[in-house]
């Protein structure tokens, strides 16, 4: 049966790299961005890999009113359909700290604004019986840290949601898988001083189609991360307050 | 965040530079990267100083690398510039093509490819690669801009090997040669001498050939080493699948010093049976055999390495063994020295390539050696009316390159059209005056 996925924040690096693996599958792709001429050239790609679909289509997250075109387009595809949430956004903490209006972008980008649009779709999944949703937060969703708490609290709101989602969506077929990249070599961590074992997009494309296809719940990629995480969590917060990491 | 400030390199690692960088991922990115002013720049595969500008701006186009069209009836396709060649091969060798010329590198890029208009082990017979480019599309402050050797034959022959020099290329139309199947026939023939590489280069008639020579070995046994020749197979099956290992750290001084490069080359040799020897290998292993080991460059060590490649006419054979022999005295380690036979083929004006025979070596820049070593070598090649190739060079004298490249004053009036104001000047340019005549 022929899969079809949504590919939400379709122009970053990783999920250019993820759409390029779903395309060597022969899945089909619709390319979600705001960049559509742009985009354009990467559905080209994408059917020259070998999709058996590739289209693009505009999405805005902060203006929701474009979603209804999206829900309508999904569902007129057949078979499965599935979801890959890669957008986000992350602002200098310290331009946050200058102007609190910010935060609330930080939010729609990273959490409410695929949210909103997953919760449309879900139950498009539902009635087909199967699909997934990929949902791309961030290691730095697990703890707030002093350099990126704005972002953090987004992404973890975000894997909260997908841990609902999943409990939903599990008992109609469908899953959710969450991944929680560490430092990714793409534009938004380019030139960001302090960065390092940074994976290239490919690595972690290929860790999140594994995940797809093992149907994982939680993944952290590369793997090691889990063992960082694992220990700033276990770090008491009346130490962790006192550390700047 | 658009730019980083960082200090990078070509592949040889001796010449350095400090600047800023740029690695935009969608054409807009790429237009606002360009408007601060730099040259584009690929997976820096040319050894010297031709993808570095200190002090300056460079944008990086790897991240620009998808496939734009493709037609199977004809093999004509087009893609970004980021692409790589590897990348190109894995995808269309299954189709039956593959890119019709390929550097000894995978990794190099499309745009880089034509910037270096780089040749393969089969120049002999296919020429060099631009000479397979139908058409490029530089990016301008007004947009993409297609040129061919149709609409404009001066901008694109000065593109074709220019260095990056005419503007960004974003883009190229790319005529793919139809392959029978993924594999090929690679035999192995053990060579005694340099005359005896010669007359065999000259004899063979394979579509690919290439000559491993052992440079350290002098007198009579000067320029034995192995000659490789490969033909295309038929048959769907694929090679074995690689996995690249790499290297993680940089090499002490003692992993390449003679003795050891002595006794590697001789076990290589002694590898291939006095009959020869004959094996099926996978496309990326006979074309990319050094890609195996990622970033070998750094078995050089911290201080990094030179390549010497120069190229000399047909009937320039004896000069060339005198090169040779005055690198197997110098006792500088080059256990990669590698001898080819070239066609006439070219497609730019600063194209390497000539009818004759082209010799690369490795000199490791901790040898204080290496840079008069270069210098007289690059003489012997002055007067033997051959060239060095640009892609590699990182220690040549400009009045040497003037007069090893006839249509440099050519490509200079072409170059004073496309970039007047010089944002596309490297440290290469500088450092030879290329751009200018002064």
């Amino acid at each position: 049966m022929t899969e079809t996925w949504l590919i939400l924040g379709a122009s970053s690096a990783m999920a250019r790299a993820f759409a390029r693996k779903l395309a060597e599958r022969g899945d089909g792709l619709i390319l979600a961005g705001r960049d559509t001429a742009d985009l354009d050239r990467d559905a080209a790609d994408a059917s020259l890999r070998g999709a058996a679909l590739a289209e693009t289509i505009r999405v805005d997250l902060r203006d929701p009113a474009g979603f209804d075109a999206i829900l309508a387009r999904m569902s007129e595809c057949e078979g499965t359909v599935s979801v890959a949430v890669f957008t986000g956004s992350m602002p200098p903490q310290s331009e946050i700290d200058a102007d609190p209006a910010l935060i609330e972008g930080v939010v729609i980008d990273n959490f409410t604004g695929p949210a909103r649009l997953l919760q449309m779709l879900a139950p498009l999944i539902e009635a087909r019986g199967a699909g997934t949703i990929v949902g791309v937060g961030s290691v730095a969703g697990d703890r707030g840290r002093i350099g990126n708490y704005v972002y953090g609290a987004a992404k973890s709101g975000f894997h909260t949601y997908l841990s609902g989602l999943r409990n939903r969506l599990t008992r109609a077929g469908g899953h959710v898988v969450t991944v929680k990249p560490g430092f990714t070599d793409t534009a938004m961590t380019w030139g960001i001083e302090g960065m390092f074992l940074v994976a290239p997009p490919d690595k972690v494309a290929a860790d999140i189609l594994k995940a797809v296809e093992r149907k994982r719940n939680v993944i952290y990629t590369p793997l090691f991360w889990l063992g960082i995480m694992s220990i700033i969590r276990a770090i008491p917060e009346p130490v962790f307050k006192k550390m700047s990491i | 965040m658009q730019w980083k400030t960082a200090d990078y390199a070509g592949w040889g690692r001796a010449v350095r530079a400090r600047g800023t960088l740029a690695r935009p991922e969608r054409l807009p990115a790429l237009a606002a990267a360009l408007a601060a002013r730099g040259p584009a720049i690929g997976n820096r595969r040319s050894y010297g100083d031709a993808a570095l500008n200190a002090g300056g701006a460079a944008i990086q186009m790897t991240r620009l690398d998808r496939l734009l069209s493709f037609d199977a009836e004809t093999g004509v396709i087009e893609a970004e510039a980021g692409v790589t060649i590897a990348e190109l091969l894995r995808l269309f060798a299954p189709r039956g093509w593959m890119p019709p010329v390929m550097p000894g590198t995978g990794f190099a890029t499309l745009g880089g490819c034509i910037a270096c208009d780089v040749h393969g082990k089969n120049h002999h017979g296919a020429g060099s690669f631009g000479q397979h480019v139908l058409a490029v599309t530089l990016m301008t402050d007004t947009g993409p801009r297609a040129v061919t050797p149709g609409t404009d034959p001066g901008l694109f022959r000065a593109t074709m090997g220019g260095l990056g020099q005419t503007g960004a290329i974003l883009s190229a139309r790319l005529q793919l040669r139809p392959i029978p199947g993924q594999r090929m026939r690679v035999v192995e023939t053990r060579i005694p001498d340099f005359d005896a590489f010669i007359a065999a280069l000259d004899a063979s008639t394979a579509e690919f050939a290439v000559g491993w020579v052992d440079a350290t070995a002098r007198r009579k046994r000067l320029g034995r080493g192995i000659l490789e020749e490969g033909e295309l197979l038929d048959g769907s099956r694929p090679g074995p699948v690689r996995r690249a290992k790499s290297v993680p750290l940089d090499a002490p001084g003692l992993l390449l010093s003679w003795p050891v490069i002595r006794l590697f080359n001789r076990w290589r040799l002694s590898r291939i049976p006095d009959s020869g020897r004959k094996r099926i290998r996978a496309l990326d292993d006979f074309f990319f055999p050094l890609d195996a080991l990622q970033d070998w460059n750094r078995l050089y060590g911290k201080r990094g390495f030179h390549q010497f490649q120069c190229v000399v006419p047909q009937d320039a054979a004896p000069a060339l063994r005198e090169i040779l022999a005055a690198i197997a005295k110098s006792g500088i380690a080059s256990p990669l020295a590698v001898l080819k036979r070239m066609g006439p083929g070219r497609a730019g004006h600063l194209s390497f390539p000539m009818a004759g025979y082209t010799l690369a070596v490795d000199l490791p820049a901790r040898k204080t050696r290496a840079a008069p070593l270069y210098a007289r070598l690059e003489d012997m090649v002055q007067a033997a009316g051959g060239r060095l190739y640009l892609a590699k060079d990182a220690l040549a004298r400009p009045g040497t390159i003037a007069a090893m490249y006839p249509e440099l004053d050519a490509w200079r009036a072409e170059i004073a059209r496309a970039d007047p104001e010089g944002h596309m000047t490297t440290d290469l340019m500088r450092r030879l005056k290329l751009r200018s005549a002064a």
